[in-house]
């Protein structure tokens, strides 16, 4: 076993990803392969690395030859041994901390015998399974609330698809945070600072060190007194705004001073006038149903968006809880950290009040109020302009006739840059269903690629007309938007996991598991076409 | 002995004509003996990218694999590095990696070199098909697109001379986001096409440092760049020495207690220091084995290729974005010869001095000497008391006229740059 500080090291890199808190949750991961092909044990590989806690491997193959040409997780002296075992073996390998253990089953006929087998489990990857045995594994895990994810390597073609009713995200840790400052409307104790800071009768050396913001409080006091309470507006407006501002230069014997503080105010001028808002993301998230009656069985995030509700619309003034961390600016250190200060006593202040309402919120739920930890609604706050939700449909939904989203499909297949992906979409489903009516999938045979290039769209265009997306083509010709190249290329491949796809998808689904998992990031929302001709994907919510 | 139908699925793709192929694909068993007896292909780094590249490209069909890195397996190294165990700690990348793969992957050859780039002559990278780059660092980058780009040879209507591309796929990652590409010298940009690709690093003002710190990277940086040299002048510091670390991370600490400042931590201190790039196995894998399919469409042709560049962002969902970055047709590493106007009177001594102070090419140039096809006009080193008296000759009379191309070289390239002459006065015809 690895001991802590080995565990730091050995993990230091994920960690500064996803954080202590992060690698916590991976390592109480219990994970659930079906099938040890490429595409599952690269999945496998890439959690087993990065620590989670076990994982149980379901195939009921024997190692082949053709296994040794696609997967690097099983041995040459494994050939006629159990497939489950023989990758059991290898991954466990990579990481002694991990525990693995395997059934030699199919997943098909463990999923009809013992569907109960899947609860002990927080996530399942399923792998190379076809549309029947996806939905029948989509429908245990909903029910015993498993996260899902499905993946399949198909010659040329990469497909993940994760399946959880819901996923709430705090921590979506988006590219570009904006900076939550209030220079144009600032709360008192920020107000009295700023005012604090007379410019006038500084010497040029603390003159050059106060920190923009304070700078452009105080600019927009001035502006706002001489403009009727109005913020700089027209164009002409903000450029006078910033020549205010560098009237502040301080000069000696008529050179200017380098006054960085001021260069710095200047081009964070825009922060005045214009806010950070509440995004499209975050007004989804508010506006939810699920905040809208909180009931003693609402998940600590609903509360929490119920009680942001209450804050905005109460002591915020339409503003979210102040998130308190200001960007880096050239000022002295004492300048810097009083204000650092200042900030922070108001994010500690408007979680104070956000906690309050949870608390209230908990209570008229009939839930004991102090079941909520403060540093839980702390770490919301903080993040609390970023707040996403994902929700899946089930696999169900996306493929019955009476519930799947044919015009969308249509849609996909008509628009240019997703046409040739939607294609890839549709002709793997057309595949699973050439199977489920051969026995074989479509280009098994060399003397017979035409003959099932003909049968392959004859299916694609049924599950059109099904879900009443038929237009154009019909038959056996292809369906608007399928082109007969994409259609051959499925043939071509004849279903084979190719290694540098299996690859690919495996470590695309152990992203989308560590999102599932930590609950960081936002995880896909639907089903992803990996495209390696192209070297394209698109995610389509059918 | 192979195994029969050890390779169907990789067979299918190479041996059934397709419709989405390459140029010139002509479907057969041949093209996978070529790949296992025939291709060469190197792999540059045998880190987190590199051991992906080694297990992929041996599950593709390449039989003859080399690789170089001149790194040791560290332990921070296992959450992604999956051919190293703890007990690997210490050992060579490149000779642990070689022997891991080929002991899981029979037939295949793979010849670990544990040394630097810069030790491999050009011969040595002469012999390879492609080049795949497992890389972190832009130098080393540079270096390698230099080594590239010197084989690259214009015919005397400008175009590459096809035999002479040496074509790299490259790969790099950061967190939940990365990026394969593919260059082909001539073809598609170079590395220094497309420099602004790489953001440059933040620095902080030595001012901020040492007089008015606000973060706790501040007083990590003070300790390291200030008080280090100052309090150890006579110790080299070294980020993989413990004491060290430990050393810089303690004053951080005072200095952070006397300013008041929240937040060092040692693992703070080792990012800063070190500037470590977050990375995680599933990032490398999806790069290395978009990279590795690349390579195998380069050497076979079985399918369309990237053109040329694909982002990979796996924060918000999955989003990616595949573009085709163009050339820079004043590129000094892969062009034709940079287009450079000076008069027929201008000595040698003038045109040098007015090529490093030229704002392009001057960024490559310390100390250049200067060739004119096969005659030295003027060397530095062995050659400088023989070629000094060039200096003071008018280019007019050391060059043919108008267009010619003089080769320029310098400690800080690998390859010479190619400047093509435009003499200001004369009316020769030019290239666009």
């Amino acid at each position: 076993m690895a001991t802590a500080p080995d565990r730091a090291q050995r993990y230091d890199r994920g960690i500064r990803v996803w954080g202590a808190h992060g690698q916590e949750a991976l390592e109480a991961a219990r994970v659930c392969l079906l099938n040890a092909g490429p595409t599952g044990t690269e999945a496998l590989k890439n959690m087993v690395l990065g620590g989670i806690h076990s994982f149980t491997i379901v195939d009921g193959a024997k190692v082949e030859p053709a296994d040794l040409g696609n997967n690097f997780l099983l041995t040459a002296d494994g050939v006629s041994a159990p497939r489950a075992q023989c990758a059991t073996e290898c991954l466990k390998e990579l990481n002694e901390s991990v525990a693995g253990s395997y059934v030699e089953e199919t997943p098909r006929s463990l999923m009809n015998s013992n569907p109960d087998f899947f609860k002990q489990f927080t996530l399942v990857i399923a792998t190379q399974l076809g549309e029947a045995d996806a939905v029948t594994i989509d429908n245990i895990c909903r029910q015993h609330g498993v996260r899902l994810l499905l993946l399949r390597s198909y010659g040329l073609l990469g497909y993940v698809r994760p399946s959880v009713p819901e996923q709430c995200v705090v921590e979506s840790k988006p590219d570009s945070k904006v900076d939550d400052l209030r220079l144009g409307n600032p709360w008192p104790e920020l107000a009295a600072y700023a005012a604090s800071v007379e410019l006038a009768g500084m010497e040029d050396v603390a003159h050059s060190h106060v920190p923009y913001a304070a700078l452009l409080i105080k600019a927009a006091k001035q502006w706002a007194e001489s403009h009727g309470g109005g913020m700089p507006g027209t164009y002409t407006e903000r450029s006078a705004f910033k020549d205010l501002l560098r009237g502040w230069q301080r000069h000696i014997d008529g050179f200017p001073l380098e006054e960085e503080n001021l260069t710095e105010a200047v081009s964070n001028a825009h922060k005045v006038w214009a806010p950070p808002t509440v995004g499209s993301d975050l007004r989804a998230v508010l506006q939810d149903a699920a905040a809208a009656s909180i009931t003693r069985q609402s998940p600590n995030f609903w509360v929490l968006v119920a009680a942001l509700n209450r804050f905005i619309a109460q002591e915020g003034q339409g503003q979210l809880p102040l998130e308190g961390s200001i960007p880096d600016m050239h000022a002295s250190t004492q300048a810097y950290l009083d204000l650092q200060r200042i900030y922070h006593a108001k994010a500690e202040a408007d979680a104070a009040a956000v906690e309050a309402h949870a608390r209230a919120l908990l209570e008229a739920a009939g839930r004991d109020p102090a079941s909520l930890p403060a540093s839980e609604v702390r770490h919301f706050c903080k993040h609390a302009r970023y707040l996403r939700i994902v929700r899946c449909r089930s696999l169900e939904e996306e493929t019955e006739p009476d519930s799947c989203r044919g015009e969308a499909l249509r849609g996909a297949l008509a628009a240019e840059d997703t046409a040739a992906n939607a294609a890839l979409y549709l002709l793997l489903r057309a595949a699973d269903r050439f199977h489920a009516t051969y026995q074989r999938y479509p280009g098994t045979f060399d003397s017979e690629l035409e003959e099932d290039a003909a049968l392959l769209k004859s299916q694609a265009n049924a599950i059109l007309s099904e879900c009443g997306a038929a237009g154009g083509g019909g038959g056996s010709s292809a369906p608007a938007g399928v082109s007969d190249d994409l259609v051959g290329e499925m043939c071509r491949c004849a279903a084979g996991e190719l290694h540098v796809v299996a690859a690919v998808v495996g470590a695309i689904a152990a992203q989308e598991a560590i999102k599932l998992l930590t609950g960081q990031f936002v995880p896909v929302g639907g089903a992803l076409i990996y495209n390696a001709m192209q070297c394209t994907t698109s995610v389509f919510a059918f | 002995m192979e195994l029969e139908g050890r390779w169907r699925d990789l067979d299918r793709l190479l041996e059934r004509q397709g419709n989405l192929v390459g140029p010139g694909f002509e479907p057969g068993p041949e093209i996978r003996e070529f790949l296992q007896n025939d291709a060469r292909v190197l792999v540059v780094g045998a880190g987190g990218l590199g051991c992906e590249l080694l297990k992929d490209l041996a599950l593709s069909g390449f039989g003859n694999i080399d690789v170089i890195d001149m790194d040791t397996i560290d332990v921070s190294n296992l959450n992604r590095q999956f051919l190293f165990r703890m007990g690997d700690v210490g050992k060579s990348k490149a000779e642990v990696a070689a022997a891991r793969v080929m002991e899981r992957v029979a037939g295949v050859t793979v010849t670990p070199h544990h040394c630097m780039i810069q030790e491999k002559t050009l011969d040595f990278y002469e012999e390879f098909h492609v080049i795949v780059l497992g890389l972190d660092s832009l130098e080393a980058r540079r270096y390698m697109n230099s080594v590239a780009c010197s084989f690259l040879a214009y015919d005397e209507d400008g175009q590459p001379d096809l035999a002479t591309i040496k074509p790299m796929v490259d790969g790099g990652t950061e967190g939940f986001k990365g990026h394969a590409r593919v260059l082909i010298p001539g073809v598609t940009p170079c590395f220094e096409c497309t420099l602004w690709l790489f953001p440059p690093q933040t620095k902080f003002p030595l001012c901020t440092l040492a007089e008015t710190p606000r973060s706790p990277a501040h007083c990590i940086e003070y300790s390291k760049i200030i008080l280090w040299p100052k309090e150890r002048p006579d110790d080299t510091f070294d980020p993989d020495v413990e004491e060290h670390m430990k050393w810089v991370f303690d004053k951080a600490t005072a200095r952070a207690a006397e300013f008041g400042i929240q937040g060092v931590t040692y693992q703070l201190t080792q990012g800063v220091v070190k500037n470590i790039i977050p990375a995680i196995a599933s990032t490398n894998a999806i790069v290395a084995a978009q990279c590795t399919l690349e390579a195998l469409k380069m050497v076979t042709m079985c399918s369309t290729g990237l053109n040329n560049y694909m982002m990979y962002v796996g924060t918000d969902g999955v989003y990616t974005l595949t573009t085709p970055y163009e050339r820079d047709e004043k590129c000094p590493i892969c062009s034709a010869g940079v287009g450079f106007e000076v008069a027929p009177s201008s000595t040698l001594q003038q045109l040098i001095n007015g090529l490093v102070a030229d704002p392009d090419l001057g960024k490559h140039l310390s100390a250049p000497s200067v060739s004119y096809g096969s005659t030295n006009l003027y060397m530095r080193g062995a050659l400088e008391s023989q070629t000094r008296h060039n200096l003071e000759k008018p280019i007019g009379e050391l060059v043919d006229g108008d267009g010619s191309i003089i080769h320029v070289n310098d400690k800080k390239l690998v390859a010479a740059m190619k400047v093509r002459l435009k003499l200001s006065g004369s009316n020769g015809s030019m290239e666009s």
